[in-house]
């Protein structure tokens, strides 16, 4: 699962503001396939961490209510030029991180 | 945290946890365990307790949620959380009607109390933002009235 994330910070007065988007199904587990009848296995991704340098300034357990590609926004203080890496953690154990300049 | 709670999520957490030590997780990530209870739990307070240590909240106003009155499309609901209150630890999001109320919890480690996100609804219920402060969890809650669920086939 490679480029998942997209992923921007941008500084303003010391405070960066992150906006990410990933590509996930975000399946909660109790919906049905309508062609089968079966239910669709969950998969959903269950832990992101957000790190700007080497402190984590953000990290989230989700459950399968987070909507589908799912999209996340937050602040954190820090100046242009550090590098924030975004990483997530899903229930079936894929992962997958971007990181991006603070502009 | 105190003991009791951390036997119980660990407890709850097992079967993640050992997923996780597995050597699934990215290096050098340093994460709690998954709590896999809490966002199965039925109702609020047991999913909050899950999560951050406790089921009972003091209402305040000084937590801002931004969502919409009346949403379309309930797989698609965004939803922004700012806070006024000092010393934010974490910021959790529950819609109460749905199966498992519980939706995500975001740890702030000292950043600005400020996340935005999008939300499954199953159907018309509030959304409840509840922000840990001081040790205290702090609530607000907006009505979201769902004309289609999320969470159906």
């Amino acid at each position: 699962m490679a480029k998942s994330i997209k992923v921007r910070a941008k500084a303003k007065q010391g405070i960066v503001t992150v906006k990410a988007l990933m590509n996930h199904p975000m399946e909660t587990g109790l919906r049905k396939d309508k062609k089968t009848g079966k239910m669709i296995p969950a998969h959903f991704i269950q832990e992101v961490t957000a790190k700007l340098g080497d402190n984590t300034v953000m990290s989230a357990v989700w459950g399968g209510a987070i909507s589908k590609n799912p999209y996340v926004s937050f602040k954190c203080s820090g100046a242009k030029g550090d590098s924030l890496t975004l990483a997530w953690v899903d229930n079936k154990g894929n992962s997958d991180s971007a990181t991006a300049k603070v502009k | 945290m105190n003991r009791r709670t951390l036997l119980k999520r660990s407890l709850a957490a097992g079967a993640v946890g050992v997923a996780a030590s597995a050597g699934l997780l990215a290096p050098g990530q340093v994460l709690a365990a998954y709590p896999n209870a809490a966002f199965h739990a039925k109702d609020t307070a047991e999913a909050l307790n899950g999560v951050v240590g406790s089921g009972s909240f003091e209402h305040s106003d000084d937590i801002k949620i931004k969502a919409p009155d009346i949403a379309e499309n309930g797989s698609v609901v965004p939803v922004t959380i700012t806070s006024g209150l000092s010393g934010v630890e974490s910021i959790s999001i529950l819609a109460d009607a749905n199966n498992s109320p519980l939706v995500a919890s975001f740890t702030m480690h000292g950043s600005p109390a400020f996340i935005s996100t999008r939300i499954k609804m199953g159907k018309t219920g509030n959304v409840l933002a509840v922000v840990k402060s001081g040790g205290k969890l702090f609530a607000s809650k907006k009505e979201v009235k769902v004309t289609i669920g999320g969470c159906g086939g």
